[in-house]
Parts: structure tokens; sequence; C-alpha cells
């Protein structure tokens, strides 16, 4: 299966005040057709940067981003445009992401004239209508003249998404798409999501710093942590939130309060040695980790930099330690049967 | 029984708004124990920051408290926050109730270093030994896992988002409050930062003593931090009750609703879902139960006459005439829930 979207050793450098910040340092992901890859990580790690730069909004200062296997920094003309459609951005806060003068059915027909969708009213009110239906604004007769401001957290979001599907795109990467809506409507919204990529055969690039949300959208596909500008560790949703390797994913899980007041006193804590995450302009040699892990061992974890490696659990991780004591506990395993 | 340190009684607050009165928080009543920590939760717009606004005298001008009294007591003195004067009341904030507000951005001064903040505070509230005030400073910063000296000396652009929440909350419990009102204290917060928070806010409750009333969206939060859990609908209050007992019997179908939205990292995906419909208009309340048009358990009943707040079971009291129903429908979920895990369990030892 040929990937649909792909990153290829992404290293990417902001400049700002004539010094140079690298805010991704060799990162490669995959996204297949039809599945949901979720981008996890604190804020800084460059996960909003990564999705920018799936949906071409931003050009890697190095490393390739490819669309369908053809990179996109070579594509022109009619072949631009495609991957341009193809791949759509719903972005955080619904609020500043609509035009607040123009109603909804202006936001939605704008793109359908402007890409030659539709070419006069009526046919733009009908097609508005059903990208109403598609993402649960019903009636669609109700909300279609309104303005942002008369619709709620949760239907701003949905037009957001309805906007997204305009173009018919193959790709949505929905930046924190959930995080401003209330709590009680977030499942329902979800959902919708998880209900359009059935219908539409949509892929999805979900950025989220929520891993409960992680799994809950991603349920089999396929969740990246990131740490300071690098994957860490990948893997599917359930190895992920149940056997997650790397310390930082580990430390991630436990650290999160659950909704039951039994199972979140009770749980298993991973104490990190230092709460506050370094700078990206002075990040520490080797491994980016190292001054925060309870696991880190002087002379390797802060000399050598860990690459990414097929763990035991089915997930790729990037860690000095755990690989270590995987091969020690193998070797242990081997010994016992010869034996 | 422990002494209540606040006494809320009968409170009522209303937004004066173009098209009419907003009944924001409508008959509110509680205690709060010494010591204990409460979380109010609810959707946005349900009154919980108004209550807590209230409580501090800091609604806004368009805000008149109604009706109501709302007694603190501590020390022997007892009084009505609602009837205090200006010199008063400039006593009781941050000596007696401190708040720590939702945007730790917004709510330290961008010019002033963080000693001349905590310099002022301390001031104005008839503190004036400064060396006094920064020894005690440095040991709370200690005491909330920042570097002291860094931070005492830093100006808010220097420091992360997670360690001005840290600053916010040290610097309010600085005069020895009886009384720690949160808004929203970890939202927007990276999750290992949440957890520090949480962290903190466990030792410094034990060490210090103070009750806390912390107002939140986020069910996981209340369930590892409190020990009584209001559930607030369209400014009234629908359920209050120790936290097991809410979590695990709820007796109010809206905090069944919110317990079945919150994803936790096992929950079950058939098993969550969203509340329907969206919060009545607060100008134009219906009669009868205020949840009825969303509520999956409503007869005739409900939409005529409005169920009023009582006691079921030891300290949980519920607004809804079929409370049983929602107590019901979450031991089934926790039994089938037990039964798939000793299921899982026997599968994984052949």
């Amino acid at each position: 299966m040929t990937a649909i979207l792909e990153m290829q050793h992404i290293n990417h450098f902001f400049t700002a005040r004539r010094s140079k910040l690298q805010v991704l340092f060799d990162v490669s992901l995959t996204v297949q057709p039809n599945q949901t890859l979720c981008l996890v990580g604190e804020s800084g790690c460059g996960k909003t940067t990564s999705g920018k730069m799936l949906a071409g909004l931003l050009t890697p200062t190095g490393g390739k981003v490819l669309y369908e296997g053809h990179d996109v920094a070579t594509l022109e003309g009619a072949e631009r445009s495609a991957y341009r459609r193809a791949v759509q951005i719903v972005h955080q806060d619904p609020y500043a992401s609509l035009n607040p003068v123009h109603t909804v059915y202006r936001t939605l027909s704008f793109p359908l004239f402007r890409h030659g969708l539709v070419h006069n009213a009526e046919e733009a009110r009908v097609r508005v209508t059903e990208l109403l239906q598609l993402v649960d604004l019903t009636p669609p007769g109700d909300l279609i003249d309104k303005f942002p401001h008369q619709l709620s957290g949760g239907q701003r979001q949905r037009v957001s998404i309805a906007r997204a599907l305009t173009v018919n795109p193959r790709v949505i990467v929905a930046d924190e798409a959930v995080s401003m809506v209330d709590v009680s409507i977030r499942i329902s919204l979800l959902n919708t999501l998880n209900e359009l990529q059935k219908r539409l055969g949509l892929t999805y690039v979900f950025i989220t710093h929520d891993l409960a949300v992680a799994r809950y959208f991603a349920w089999e596909g396929q969740i990246a942590v990131m740490y300071l500008g690098r994957v860490i560790e990948q893997g599917s949703a359930p190895v992920i939130t149940t056997a997650p390797q790397h310390p930082y994913t580990r430390a991630l899980i436990t650290a999160l309060p659950e909704p039951d007041p039994e199972i979140t006193r009770n749980k298993e804590r991973f104490t990190l040695r230092s709460q506050d995450i370094p700078s990206l302009s002075r990040v520490p040699p080797g491994c980016a980790f190292h001054p925060r892990c309870p696991l880190f061992v002087p002379g390797i974890c802060d000399m050598v930099r860990p690459e990414l490696a097929p763990s035991e659990a089915g997930s790729v991780t990037a860690c000095h330690v755990t690989a270590r004591t995987a091969m020690h506990d193998e070797a242990v395993r081997a010994r016992s049967v010869v034996s | 029984m422990a002494t209540p340190v606040l006494t809320v009684n009968h409170l009522s607050v209303e937004y004066q708004s173009p098209r009419g009165q907003v009944k924001a928080v409508r008959d509110v009543s509680f205690e709060l124990e010494a010591g204990q920590t409460m979380a109010f939760i609810g959707e946005s717009g349900c009154g919980k920051t108004t209550l807590a606004l209230s409580l501090v005298r800091l609604l806004p001008k368009a805000a008149r408290i109604v009706s109501g009294t709302a007694m603190y007591q501590h020390g022997g003195k007892t009084m009505d926050v609602f009837k205090l004067n200006g010199g008063q009341l400039r006593n009781y904030r941050w000596s007696d109730c401190a708040m720590v507000f939702q945007s730790a951005l917004n709510a330290l001064n961008p010019v002033l270093k963080i000693s001349s903040q905590v310099q002022d505070t301390a001031r104005a509230h008839g503190e004036h030994d400064a060396h006094k005030v920064e020894q005690r400073a440095l040991s709370l910063f200690e005491m909330v896992r920042l570097d002291p000296e860094r931070v005492y000396n830093a100006y808010p652009h220097e420091l992360s988002g997670g360690m001005r929440q840290r600053v916010l909350i040290a610097m309010g419990v600085l005069l020895h409050p009886q009384i720690v009102i949160l808004d929203e204290p970890t939202t927007a917060l990276d999750v290992l930062t949440q957890r520090t928070i949480i962290d903190v806010l466990k030792q410094l409750r034990e060490e210090m003593g103070f009750a806390m009333i912390f107002i939140s969206h986020d069910l996981s939060m209340a369930a590892e931090l409190t020990h009584k859990l209001v559930t607030m609908y369209a400014g009234q209050i629908v359920e209050i009750g120790p936290v097991n007992p809410v979590f695990y019997s709820p007796m109010h179908p809206y905090t069944l609703g919110l317990l079945k939205a919150a994803p936790g990292l096992h929950s079950f995906r058939e098993d969550l879902a969203s509340i329907p419909g969206s919060p009545p208009d607060l100008i134009r309340l219906p009669p009868g139960c205020k949840f009825a048009p969303r509520c999956p358990f409503k007869t005739d009943l409900c939409i005529t006459e409005e169920p009023p707040l009582v006691t079921h079971a030891p300290d949980h009291a519920s607004a809804c005439h079929y409370w049983e129903e929602p107590v019901v429908a979450r031991k089934a979920f926790h039994d089938a829930l037990a039964l798939v895990k000793s299921e899982l369990k026997s599968e994984k030892q052949p």
C-alpha cells in the first residue's frame, strides 16, 4: 500500500531575529490511506509544525514531504492544486477560524465557487445543505444563514469541518480540533469525524495533547508521540496506551488523571527527575529526554542519540535503556532454553 | 462533624442583559468544611464561575446578588461575605479567601517582576516586613517545585505557562487563607504540567490545611482531588455528594451524562456518549426540570414539575424525580466492566 502522505527526514528551522531555531529533527512519518494517525506531545514538541507541513502550509528547510510518492515541492500546476485540495486543515479555535461577518452559507460556498465545484447560487445552496447534513448540523435550513456568533462552540467547529469538506479532500489534518469545545459534546464531535471517515474514506492526521482523546479517536489507528522535535515512539493506539515502552510515553500515560476516583488515586506513578521541559534553543545532547528521565544511564543517554527501533510490544521506540533491557531479557530467555 | 468554614444559603445571582435578567445562579446552598475540597462541575454557562466570583465579590457590574448569604466562620469570627464593606472586604480577600484565576498569563502583570507583585500583595494586606515576605515566598516557590531565586527575580514572560500557574498558586496561599478558590487551574496545560499542579495542590493542602473550591469541567481532576462533588446545571445544584458515591452511583441523569462523556485510557468505546441538545436559555427558563429536554429518563411529570434537591443517601442529594434510574444505569455499567476485566484476566492466565 502506498502512503498517501509521507514526511521523510524532515529537519525544520524557524528563523527569528537572525538566530536559527531547529524545531523538527529528522522526523519521518507515514500516513496510510483511510487510517488515522494521532500526533501526541506537549506544547512545543513540533506536532503542529508537522501538521502544517503535511498540509503544505510550511515548506521544510530540510527533507521531503511526499503526496502519493511525489515530492510536493516539485508539484506544479494542476498536480499542485490537486494536492492542495486533497489535504485540508481544521484549526483548533472555532471562534478565531471562522470569519465573524460571513454567514455559514458564505463561508461554505466560497470555496465551492473558487474551485468551480458549483456554478450558480442554487447549486451552491444545495451543496451547502448537503455538507451541513454531513456534519450533523440539522436542520440545515435553520443554520445556513446564521453568523458564527449565533452558533455554539460545537456548532462552529462542525462548520469548520464542513468547510474542510467543501473541496472533497482525502486527508484532514485536525489540529486540537476538539480541545476548545465543551467536554459534554466532545465525544459526539469525534464520532461525527469517525463516521465521516467511514462514509467518505477520509484519512486523518489528528493532533492532540490528550492521550485519552487520541486513544478514543484513533482506536485501532496509529499514535506517534513527539518530544522536543522528534518522534520518540510510534505504534498502534492500543499498544501505545497499554504497553508504552519509552519512558516519556510511560510518564504521559501514568500522569493522566482518569475519570474514576479509585483508578486515578491508586494509579502507579512514574516520577520524572525534572518538572520542566528544556528549551528548544538548548536541546540536551544525546537523548533529549535524559535530564528528566528516571531510567537515565550516564555515559550513554547523555552522549549518544537513540534511534527508533522495533520494540517487543510492536511499537518503534527511541530509547537506549528499554532496548537494552529487552535485549537482556531475551538473552536470559535464550540461555534458559539452552540449559 | 467538622465545622463549616463557609456556609452559602439560597444564593441567587442575575446578570442584566438587553433581553432581560440572566439567571446565572439560582438558589444555591452548600457547606464547605475546613480543610475539605469541593469541586463544582458542569458545562460552560452552568453558573460555576459566577458562583465562585460571587464568593470573593468580584462579579462584574452587570451582575447582582439577588438573595442569599455566605457566612464565613474562622477563629471565632462569623461574617456574611455579601455584607462586608470596602475595608472588611479587602481584609477578607486573599487573607481569608484567595482566588487563583484560570488564565495565568492575564493574572500576572507583564511589566513587573514576580518579586514586586508578591511584595505589593503582601503590603496591600498589611504585611510590611519585606524580608519576611520574601522568605515566605521563596519557601512557597520551593514547595510548588519552582527554582525559588530564579522565579522570584523573573518577569512573567520568562516563565512557562505551568510555572506561571504555580506562581499564582503560591501567591494565592501567601497570606495563609482558609479558603482557596481555583477556577479551571489546569485547562490549557500539558499533561505532565497538569500532574505537577495536582501534586502541588495535594501537598499544599496537606501542609497548610486550607479548604479548596475547585471549578472545573474536567471530571478526571475532580476524581483525583476532591472530597465532595457538586454538579451544576442551568445555575442550580442538581447533585451534591461525596466523590465516590457520585462517581459510582450518580443520582442525577446530568451527572451520568458527564461521566459518560469523559474518556479515560481504559474506557470502552461503546460506553462513551455525548449529552444531546444544549443547555436552556437562562433568561426564559422553561418550567419543570431544566434538564428534561436532554434527559433519557424524562416523563410528563418532569416537564411540569421542577424536582427539589432531596437527600437520598448520607450527604448525597439530587434534584431528580427518577434519581434511581441513573444509579441503576451506572451499576449495570460497572458490573459489565468488572465482568470484562475478570474475563481478560482469565484469558491471560490459562
